[in-house]
């Protein structure tokens, strides 16, 4: 079974990511379990949401306590929320900004974490400049897609044009996919540096 | 069809395939997701013939239900913790008049402290008024259990809530299969009413009965139960045979083979403990459990059946009965009667606490030493508890206790769980 | 429904219908084929105000909707003294489900006719005082502002007559019951306290509202049958004394009645859309003292030494109404 957590704020679509990943694991065959951490609904609230996927029945109903990837929707959470909580040390972790983990103040996760399990990606940029809005969540999967290869580009693409129809689900499409081949570029130059 | 689904949605559409003629909604979390989704389909016409009539309370909402049930038409509405404590006396009505009306709980805790997440404290208030209550513990079971709930509440005329846990079903994303609208058509026939207010032949629904009747009126409820004892597993088996699986019944065993500690519970947590059940059956512990679905009835033979061969028995419960322990407790001690197995309660969950598999290994390790008590609470935070207390020894004015608490243990923010 | 026939026992008042009219001028319960909706038999206190208005009320009710009618009914003294069971004065489908919800329960038969495209039944909710402007307040309002298709029937006797005479938001100021007794410095029922239904149920713009009195049978099936006529949310508050709780004699129901119009204190009027349409001017109009003097409840205001202030003060209110709803007869 793989787990992901999902962290950001109320508004920026972190349930609905952790519902695209899920329907993108059920296209691929497999079993997926989304859910959120159900806090009240306010804007700008801490808000976390877990994804399970597996392919066997999911039957365990707990949080997601001991991530193998975590999704940072919004950066000002690093050092205000227990973010790496139960992440173990081959963890995936994908951070939405344009910085990088040393300027983030997280060197240390470069020294726990294998560097090709690390990535950044300015989501909100793409997201704006894809979509218009600062809706960062379908940028982030697209590149969780190219960071982990738990899921695949085409499934995710289909889970995100069931979730948003017309030029709504193109735009998300798009910036998916320009977030996709970002990171992919990027784990291929870490490769290779 | 096979989807990926909230497990509200799922609900909603499984309700719409019910064809309920008249919905009756209220806001309140976690169940408002599934009156949205149906408000949605009566608008677009894919739930046709149905009124969907936003109320300005609960009590109204059942009360609405109430007199469409008793003109005929099928009826539904669904609610959750304040909510269906604000509707009560409708609840114990409705039954009372044998009105077979479906309504969802999704399951929630009760204030104060005001708290939005989930346990059974709601559904388990309302244990006593004569509804039958079946308990899922998936959302593919939430939905199934109410096309079940339909065909008997109206084989019996008696209302039926199917408890679903809110949040962790209603709100959880997974694959559900949405039965084929044919098959509920023929597993589902339209609702033929045994009273109903007619013109043709009017009738007075709901005069006064004093002493020398009101226990057999009461008894009689009693005896829709015990009809529902036999009718639950019946339709059950003639759902699996339509529509090729297993969904409701009353209990659900799980590795009972040998096992001397069985675990029993009801709802979604059965998922969690099946999954630890599995682990320390790995590590050769005789371990199972029982889910129990119809908590009213209370199958007291089924239970006694399922449970006698064990040594000890821990009963996991969502619910407290201030000042006694657990209500799920009261049913499954009773069916161990005469038995001497040794019958632990743990209460666990309350207010949304999440109720880990590290938590449960821990509990029924502690179980097979014969380490736990008669009451016991899971996770409970005594270092809290002890500081409150100290406090109200201290001083008079101590204090609202939750403000208190809640300054003792600082920001919850960072917490996963 | 069988044919029975009528013994006209109360020739001499309003209530039997001018039988020296024509006959298309009679009321319904002049017509010896009456429905009887609420049927004879019943356990109701002699000179039941709330009885007499229920069955004026619902046989008009039946002859406009062409005898298709069920009633939903509050928990209250027209519930338990109609169906003792096994017996029912009801000869409608008719059902109680609680004390406060009969708006909502109407709404929910409503809603089951329209399903099933039976809109030729026409659904009634009525209750007491109690259960309608106290605890059935907010099944009612939101009866209201739904614009759903029920007649609702306030019969206001203006206290909680079932339980023992207990004081409800439709007590009058100065009245005794159980709970506002005739002691101390200001007796009975507090002044400035209570509210007006009907003007309430005009604040929700429903197609109409009206108000009507036992007193005045001609006036009180024009206003059910006009009500009939219409589809929506209808509200009628119909005034209704009770002698146990009033401390009136039974024989003298009709006649406290007609002084609680004549003096200005029930005034009738109607309203659609939230505005009022008609009011009917007082015949002959008298001072409070006339009505209260009729009631042990205000017994308290007369006696040795009359308490003139506070006579003069319900005065005050009687002249009010009479200014505001134009019940001054025409010159």
């Amino acid at each position: 079974m793989f787990q992901v957590r999902i962290h950001g704020r109320g508004g920026q679509g972190v349930v609905t990511g952790a519902e695209m990943l899920s329907v993108a694991a059920f296209l691929e065959g497999k079993h997926s379990q989304a859910f959120p951490s159900f806090g009240s609904e306010r804007m700008g609230a801490p808000v976390v949401a877990f994804c399970r996927i597996s392919d066997h029945e999911i039957r365990l109903r707990e949080p997601v306590m001991e991530p193998d990837a975590l999704i940072v929707q919004d950066p000002t959470l690093l050092h205000q929320v227990d973010l790496f909580s139960g992440l173990s040390k081959s963890g995936f972790i994908l951070v939405n900004s344009g910085k990088s983990f040393a300027e983030l103040g997280l060197e240390s996760l470069l020294h726990t974490h294998p560097i090709n399990r690390l990535a950044t990606l300015p989501a909100t940029e793409i997201a704006l400049k894809h979509i218009g809005r600062p809706l960062p969540n379908a940028a982030l999967l697209g590149g969780f897609s190219a960071l982990s290869g738990e899921i695949g580009i085409d499934a995710l693409l289909e889970a995100i044009g069931d979730k948003f129809r017309g030029k709504t689900g193109m735009d998300n499409k798009d910036a998916a996919n320009a977030a996709f081949h970002l990171v992919q570029e990027k784990m291929r130059h870490a490769a290779t540096a | 069809m096979l989807q990926q689904l909230e497990g509200s949605r799922a609900i909603a559409q499984g309700i719409a395939l019910c064809k309920p003629e008249v919905v009756c909604a209220y806001p309140i979390t976690p169940q408002t997701h599934i009156v949205e989704a149906l408000a949605e389909m009566v608008r677009t016409g894919e739930l046709a013939n149905c009124e969907f009539i936003n109320v300005e309370s609960e009590f109204a909402a059942l009360s609405v239900a109430i007199g469409a049930s008793a003109a005929g038409a099928r009826s539904y509405t669904a609610t959750a913790s304040q909510g269906l404590l604000y509707m009560c006396e409708a609840v114990y009505n409705a039954a009372g008049l044998g009105l077979p009306i479906v309504m969802t709980i999704g399951n929630r805790a009760i204030g104060a402290p005001i708290n939005i997440w989930n346990d059974h404290s709601d559904s388990m208030a309302m244990r006593d008024a004569g509804w039958i209550q079946l308990y899922a513990e998936t959302n593919q079971e939430a939905l199934d259990l109410h096309i079940q709930a339909f065909k008997l509440a109206e084989a019996l005329s008696c209302p039926v809530m199917v408890c679903v846990d809110g949040f962790i079903l209603t709100h959880a994303y997974e694959r559900i299969e949405i039965p084929d609208k044919r098959d509920v058509d023929a597993f589902l026939p339209p609702y033929d009413p045994v009273q109903v207010l007619d013109c043709n032949d009017p009738v007075s629904i709901g005069a006064m009965v004093g002493p020398e009747a009101f226990a057999e009126v009461k008894y009689l409820q009693h005896r829709k139960q015990l009809r529902a004892l036999e009718l639950i597993p019946e339709i059950a088996s003639a759902f699996s045979a339509r529509f090729k699986r297993d969904s409701g019944g009353l209990v659900k065993p799980y590795r009972l083979e040998d096992a001397e500690t069985i675990v029993v519970a009801l709802g979604s947590m059965n998922g969690t403990i099946k999954d630890v059940i599995d682990e320390m059956r790995n590590e050769g512990h005789a371990m199972g459990s029982l889910a129990i679905v119809s908590f009213r009835p209370f199958p007291l033979d089924e239970v006694r059946a399922a449970l006698v061969d064990a040594k000890r028995i821990v009963i996991l419960e969502k619910s407290l009965s201030v000042g006694l322990g657990g209500p799920l407790s009261d049913g499954v001690r009773k069916s161990l009667s005469g038995t001497g197995i040794k019958g632990h309660t743990v209460i666990a969950g309350l207010g949304g606490r999440a109720i880990t598999r590290k938590s449960l290994m821990d509990l029924f390790v502690k179980a097979e030493k014969d380490e736990l008590e008669l009451l016991n609470f899971l996770d409970l935070d005594l270092d809290i508890v002890n500081g409150q207390l100290e406090r109200e020894k201290e001083t008079r004015r101590s204090g609202p206790v939750a403000e208190n608490v809640l300054k003792s243990i600082g920001t919850v923010a960072s917490r996963i769980a | 429904m069988s044919l029975q026939p009528i013994k006209f026992y109360q020739t001499g008042t309003f209530t039997v219908g001018n039988r020296l009219l024509d006959e298309s001028q009679r009321t319904v319960q002049a017509n010896m084929r009456r429905t009887n909706s609420l049927n004879s038999g019943h356990r109701a206190c002699q000179g039941c105000g709330e009885a007499l208005g229920a069955r004026y009320a619902i046989d008009a009710a039946m002859q406009a909707a062409g005898n298709r009618l069920i009633a939903a009914n509050a928990t209250g003294c027209l519930e338990v003294f109609s169906t003792p069971y096994p017996e029912t004065s009801w000869q409608i489908p008719w059902m109680h489900s609680l004390f406060g919800n009969a708006a909502s329960v109407a709404t929910g038969i409503a809603a089951a006719l329209k399903v099933k495209g039976r809109q030729d039944v026409r659904v009634i909710a009525q209750g007491g005082d109690g259960g309608t402007t106290d605890i059935g307040f907010a099944c009612l309002s939101g009866m209201f502002e739904r614009n759903d298709d029920v007649l609702y029937i306030c019969y206001d006797n203006e206290a909680y007559m079932n339980t023992g005479v207990q004081r409800s938001s439709a007590t009058p100021p100065a009245a005794r019951t159980a709970t506002t007794p005739a002691a101390g410095a200001h007796p009975g029922n507090i002044f400035g306290t209570g509210k007006n239904v009907p003007l309430i149920a005009m604040a929700h713009r429903i197609p109409y509202v009206a108000t009507a009195s036992v007193a005045n049978l001609h006036d009180l099936e024009a206003k059910v049958k006009k009500a009939m006529a219409i589809h929506g949310a209808r509200y009628i508050h119909i005034h209704v004394p009770c002698p146990l709780g009033w401390g009136s004699h039974p024989s003298d129901t009709l006649k406290v009645a007609r002084f609680a119009v004549e003096s200005g204190l029930f005034p009738l009027f109607e309203a659609e859309h939230g505005e009022i349409t008609a009011s009917q001017p007082l015949r002959k109009k008298a001072p409070v003292e006339a009505y209260l003097k009729l009631q042990k409840r205000f017994a308290h205001l007369f006696g040795e030494k009359p308490d003139r202030d506070t006579i003069a003060m319900i005065q005050a209110i009687a002249d009010r109404n009479i200014e505001k709803f134009g019940l001054d007869s025409p010159p």
